[in-house]
């Protein structure tokens, strides 16, 4: 471990909080073309909710696409469809031949395919959601298919999911543990999921949050919001201040945000 | 030297979005006529029979047009963009499926990404551009002549991904013993040699010459399959 | 048996089509059959004793500009074995001008137990000549496995390849009867319609196993497997 790294993953360790203002990671690569973010996570985790609540979020203000990966083709799709989130025409659906985790880590050339086709079809595109299939733990997204990811479970997987750790919840750019209004009926102690996160992430931020109280995702929104800034160049020139690290909300689930001065969201700074 | 290239290229690892395409095993099996090893072989022969002759022969005919090109420095672009085109219309006619048509072409088209990432060359920018992709036998002559294999060895691809894509997607759809399956391909490996082996050996031949084996039900079950709501394969 | 048959069909100049030439001979035997359109009809008559192995028969066709010429035959032709195991053979080739319309309707060729038949058919259309073309293949006499037989097919449009397919039946080749070829189908068949003036249409399901699809180029083509002729004749009726 570097020596500048303050951070320890061992849970018997206080954790300790970057600096506020100061990313830990290095800045995206300013992109000439959308940025690619994609959503992972467990069945029945509410990735497509999610991505749902995004365009519901964004779609006004980003010129946004989604490539769907689920194990039957155009399931995701349709609901995303039915759902009114989105026009149809910037939904692809993603054959997987029975492996959504191939055509999102192993072999991703449909979904760069995918992601392609929909710029050639609609133009100049600021972001495309590529949503996986639900899979397991271990599924990621290839960096080469996307810039950042979102690994989504939710309490009713049981509050160890984040202990058990694995690719996902270890590594993703963002982890979101959904579904917090069910809580207390599954018996999930949120405290131990934050606990457990934390201690497996580091500095790798987690959002709680419950769609069903919150249908926009506001805290994912603007987490989303902040990547395609920086995408974009813009953002990091004044950045200070801005708490990409180690956001630690709870979203939605009492109404409200718990997010303090030092552990709130990114700042959805300079988006169109 | 070339062997290892040979290999990756073989490889069904290799990242050329063959994973998502059964070949028409998935339609076979909605339908009842595949449920077992027996009908899985069966199933095979015909592949091996009727499409392995020709996605063979044009991949190993594209290859040897490519490699003749490298080989030639005197050879005009025109040259081998006149095979190209004429290889690629030649094929288009024997694929009467559309949806079978689009199959090849977007197979194609991941096959060039992997195959430009993997060994650079010019020679797949001379491949007929079509917005779909070029035809995966296409592709596959190109970037097997760009990973310095030979034209039997192209030929040789060609035919073992006949088998083993729908092989792998019964595995996946029916669970089948996957020792079973591997066994099956090994009492299949001679007969694919022969087919890989003919298919070189009429790759000089002029495009309208080249094989034109038709299977009925690979193209009609192609067309049920692609108005499916639901499916897990692209093809 | 070695035979010959031509025909050539050309514009009367009044709207219908003058044979200037029919020519047919033993077991090709040609009969014009007037039936008052403006296309002429010719009925193949008497094919149904073979071909016989050994056999290798022509058949040339020459449409002209404006011409419509309608080939069909009375019965199904069934290709049977020779005694030396020689291949039968029919070979057709035609041509249509611009203008010019083919329709080739023959009824089904039956592969006969130990046949080994090749049918081979080259067409060159013009552009803007038009074109029905079907062929219908039944695997054996009733109750019979089939011989081995190949039917090819290779159909130009305006200098280009529009259509080129062969399908070969019967034991010498694994897997012909199985999943991935006629999952135990009788019949077989298709019905080519070139028709430089129709919209493109999408694909169409015709039955479980029927499909009409759009070619690359100005055609269709219907494709089907059935139990018997009879069903296959309704999804290739023409």
């Amino acid at each position: 471990m570097r020596a500048d790294h303050a951070y320890d993953h061992d849970e018997t360790v206080p954790h300790t909080h970057p600096e506020p203002g100061v990313d830990p990671h290095p800045p995206l690569p300013q992109l000439d073309r959308a940025v690619r973010i994609g959503i992972g996570g467990p069945v029945g985790s509410g990735k497509t909710a999610l991505v749902a609540a995004l365009c519901r979020a964004l779609a006004g203000q980003l010129r946004l696409a989604v490539v769907t990966n689920d194990i039957y083709t155009t399931e995701d799709a349709d609901f995303l469809k039915r759902a009114g989130v989105l026009d149809s025409a910037r939904i692809r659906a993603v054959e997987t031949g029975c492996c959504p985790h191939t055509a999102i880590r192993d072999d991703i050339s449909a979904n760069l395919d995918a992601v392609e086709e929909l710029e050639d079809a609609l133009g100049p595109l600021d972001l495309v959601l590529v949503e996986s299939g639900g899979d397991n733990l271990t599924a990621t997204f290839s960096k080469g298919l996307v810039d950042q990811q979102i690994f989504v479970v939710d309490v009713a997987g049981g509050d160890k999911v984040p202990r058990k750790g694995g690719p996902g919840v270890t590594t993703a750019d963002l982890l979101v543990i959904n579904k917090t209004d069910l809580a207390p009926l599954v018996g999930a102690d949120l405290a131990v999921m934050d606990r457990d996160a934390r201690a497996r992430r580091g500095t790798l931020p987690t959002i709680f949050q419950s769609i069903a109280q919150d249908p926009h995702a506001s805290q994912v929104a603007a987490w989303v919001r902040h990547v395609v800034a920086h995408s974009r160049g813009l953002g990091h020139a004044g950045a200070q201040g801005d708490s990409h690290a180690h956001s630690r909300t709870h979203a939605g689930a009492e109404g409200h945000s718990h997010a303090d001065a030092q552990d709130r969201g990114p700042a959805p700074a300079g988006v169109r | 030297m070339h062997r290892t290239a040979y290999l990756l290229l073989a490889d069904g690892r290799f990242p050329s979005g063959g994973h998502a395409h059964s070949s028409g095993l998935e339609a076979a099996v909605a339908a009842g006529r595949v449920t077992d090893l027996a009908g899985l072989e069966q199933f095979l022969h015909g592949r091996l029979s009727y499409a392995a002759p020709v996605t063979a022969a044009f991949t190993a005919a594209t290859h040897l047009s490519a490699a003749r090109t490298g080989s030639a420095p005197s050879a005009t672009e025109s040259d081998v963009t006149v095979p190209f085109l004429s290889l690629d219309r030649e094929l288009e006619a024997r694929t009467v499926s559309p949806a079978l048509r689009l199959a090849s072409r977007r197979q194609g088209r991941a096959l060039l990404r992997a195959g430009r990432n993997t060994w650079p060359s010019e020679l797949y920018g001379q491949l007929p551009k079509h917005p779909d992709g070029p035809h995966q036998p296409l592709a596959l002559g190109v970037t097997a002549a760009a990973a310095g294999l030979s034209t039997e060895e192209a030929a040789q691809i060609a035919a073992y991904g006949v088998l083993t894509g729908p092989a792998s997607a019964a595995v996946r759809l029916l669970g089948l013993d996957p020792y079973q399956v591997q066994n099956l391909l090994a009492r299949m490996a001679g007969a694919c040699d022969e087919i890989a082996a003919a298919a070189a050996a009429v790759a000089h031949k002029s495009p309208q010459e080249l094989p034109a084996h038709a299977a009925p039900l690979a193209d009609i079950s192609a067309e049920l399959h692609a108005t499916w709501e639901v499916r897990l394969f692209a093809s | 048996m070695r035979a010959l048959a031509r025909i050539v069909a050309e514009a009367d100049g009044r709207g219908g089509t003058r044979l200037a030439r029919l020519r047919g001979e033993p077991p090709l035997q040609l009969r014009h059959t007037p039936d008052g359109s403006p296309m002429a009809t010719v009925h193949l008559i008497g094919s149904a004793a073979g071909p016989l192995g050994g056999d290798d028969l022509r058949i040339e066709i020459e449409v002209g500009e404006g011409a419509a010429l309608c080939v069909r035959s009375v019965a199904a032709s069934i290709a049977l074995p020779g005694r030396d195991g020689a291949p039968s053979r029919m070979t057709v080739t035609a041509t249509v001008a611009a203008g010019g319309e083919l329709r080739w309707l023959p009824e089904q060729l039956v592969a006969a137990a130990g046949c080994r038949h090749q049918a081979t058919s080259t067409v060159e259309l013009a552009g803007g000549a038009r074109l029905w073309w079907r062929e219908e293949l039944i695997c054996g006499r009733h109750d019979e496995r089939p011989g081995d037989a190949v039917v090819s097919t290779a159909v130009d449009y305006d200098g280009g390849p529009l259509l080129r397919q062969s399908l070969t039946i019967g034991p010498g080749t694994p897997g012909w009867d199985g999943p991935a070829v006629l999952g135990g189908a009788r019949a077989t068949g298709s019905l080519l319609l070139v028709d430089p003036d129709a919209a493109p249409t999408p694909p169409v399901v015709l039955g479980a196993t029927a499909v009409r699809m759009p070619l690359t180029g100005p055609a269709t083509l219907v494709s089907a497997t059935a139990p018997d002729a009879h069903v296959l004749r309704g999804y290739l009726d023409a």
